[in-house]
């Protein structure tokens, strides 16, 4: 009889495991049910060009079903919680699906009600976030209608999804500006609750050398209390001010809603308890997780989600055998830094090993931690990989899983 | 590794003064590392947290972020951060003896 396997969420992640796992298993093997709130499938990493009006919002989204096979169900319907005890998973239209093996993939959502007076009157008038296409849509038109003062660009808490994305938006709003020319009447803030530009070293020098060049100003350790948007200033728990004329927020994260109500699945934060190598859950042996929705030390990103694909598929398919688990993930990950100017850096790194300076993915490649514009062509070619190739699961020739070591340079040492 | 006495037990730390070895401390520590810190007197607010954190640890393999303390310890984070005004999760962490929380990326 076929096995059942419930994909919660449609997006890079389960959507990519969902095609993988129909490769190895046909229909009478198994039947693959993909559920999702909403037919709406957003190429997130688009959603940083929309303010500059280098995207727009309707080139970024497509239909769920179409990025799956035709053999796999897709259901549209809120999910209302999962029940591990008896696996089962409620939906909200009333629906329970039961499945033998679940994969959570329903990634990351914003909670900025619980920044006080982040929702507040100035809310996408002042204040916006480039992380949903509403606000991203409604920034366009705020940037484009700014003719000086202060932009402040506030991370509000970690974990949130591609670290270095709003990095990304100082660099761009810096070419945005000067492109106006205006530059010399908008002064830049980066405000982060970290304590340099980035957590890994190498990659936090670079990267705040790429911001003093730029003349962006960088705020550290800086922890959002509140957003005072009548007065225009973001607050700290410290009590230190910085004043705003648009703010650019990145706010909390959290695990999709559900999870809350699903007894046991979640943690504090809605994020799924998960092995750091096998990824199965560490709540129920046939619960996997992949993705954003995963509590592992990983940067929440898409080329973090598309390198775990791998090792789920293979894991699921060992746990559908009765065999024991040993495909490993190594906290892989790889991003291209859009830089401004037609430039951009790559970043390839893992839990163990920061980024370091080299060439991708061997000695003959694109430079790494170095702007160029090989890379930048390489950020916007990304876009076809990720529709044509990430999502149907088919491999990228050259780049697996594992994070090559080869044309890396460690300190000191030749590569 | 550094070797340095609190409360008269030596104790190694790391260069930023966290515990490399959390079985070395004992609740006898905490008012000589808290005064290291510059929280003195402690009030019960803080030995909350500190007892918190260490039970955290103990049962997780890491101390919770500032975010997660203001969810489950019973502390706001308003409040954290008046009582431990240079970083909840580090300086609790240090005085409660554990790692540096896990920071995520």
């Amino acid at each position: 009889m076929a096995q059942r396997i419930l994909i919660l969420g449609g997006g890079t992640g389960g959507t990519l495991v969902a095609n993988r796992l129909r490769h190895r298993f046909p229909p009478a093997q198994a039947e693959i049910t993909v559920v999702d709130q909403d037919d709406a499938h957003v190429y997130q990493p688009g959603l940083l060009f929309v303010p500059f009006g280098l995207a727009r919002a309707e080139d970024i989204v497509r239909p769920r079903g179409r990025q799956l096979d035709s053999t796999i169900e897709v259901v549209i319907s809120p999910i209302d919680r999962v029940d591990i005890e008896t696996n089962r998973v409620h939906l909200a239209n009333e629906v329970i699906l039961d499945y033998d093996v679940l994969v959570v993939a329903t990634g990351a959502v914003l909670v900025p009600e619980e920044t006080e007076g982040l929702l507040g009157t100035g809310w996408m008038k002042t204040a916006f976030t480039f992380y949903n296409l509403e606000g991203a849509s409604g920034l366009a038109d705020a940037l484009a209608a700014f003719d000086g003062g202060r932009l402040v660009v506030n991370v509000v808490d970690m974990p949130i999804k591609c670290p270095v994305a709003p990095l990304e938006f100082c660099f761009l709003a810096d070419w945005y500006f000067r492109e106006r020319g205006i530059r010399d009447r908008v002064e830049l803030i980066y405000a982060t609750p970290l304590d340099g530009a980035f957590t890994k070293p190498a990659a936090a020098k670079a990267l705040a050398g790429l911001l003093e060049e730029k003349g962006v100003e960088l705020v550290t350790e800086f922890n959002t209390g509140e957003v005072d948007e009548e007065a225009g200033k973001l607050v700290a728990y410290d009590g230190r001010e910085v004043a705003f004329d648009l703010a650019v927020v990145v706010p909390l994260h959290g695990g999709a809603p559900y999870v809350n109500r699903s007894p046991g699945l979640g943690d504090e934060l809605n994020f799924v308890p998960t092995d750091d190598h096998t990824l199965q859950s560490r709540v129920r042996p046939n619960i996997f997780v992949i993705g954003d929705a995963a509590n592992v030390p990983a940067s929440k990103a898409g080329s973090v989600t598309h390198f775990e694909g791998e090792v789920v598929v293979e894991n699921v398919a060992r746990f559908m055998k009765g065999e024991a688990l040993d495909a490993s993930y190594d906290g892989h990950a790889n991003c291209f830094i859009e830089t401004g100017f037609h430039k951009a850096l790559l970043i390839d790194f893992n839990y163990e090993t920061e980024p370091l300076p080299g060439h991708f993915p061997s000695r003959v490649g694109v430079p790494l931690l170095q702007e160029s514009r090989l890379n930048h062509l390489g950020k916007l070619m990304f876009q076809w990989f990720y529709w044509h190739v990430l999502l149907p699961g088919r491999d990228i020739p050259g780049i697996g899983s594992a994070m090559p070591l080869a044309g890396k340079k460690k300190e000191g040492v030749a590569p | 590794m550094t070797s340095t006495t609190i409360a008269g037990h030596a104790v190694e730390v790391n260069a930023e003064g966290f515990f490399d070895e959390p079985g070395q401390w004992s609740e006898d520590m905490v008012p000589e590392l808290a005064r290291a810190e510059g929280i003195d007197p402690l009030s019960d607010r803080h030995w909350q947290v500190i007892r918190f954190m260490r039970a955290e640890y103990e049962a997780k393999g890491t101390g919770p972020t500032v975010r997660v303390l203001g969810k489950t310890s019973g502390v706001s984070v308003k409040e954290l951060y008046q009582l431990f005004p240079k970083g909840p999760a580090k300086v609790a962490a240090k005085i409660a003896g554990i790692p540096k929380p896990r920071g995520c990326i």
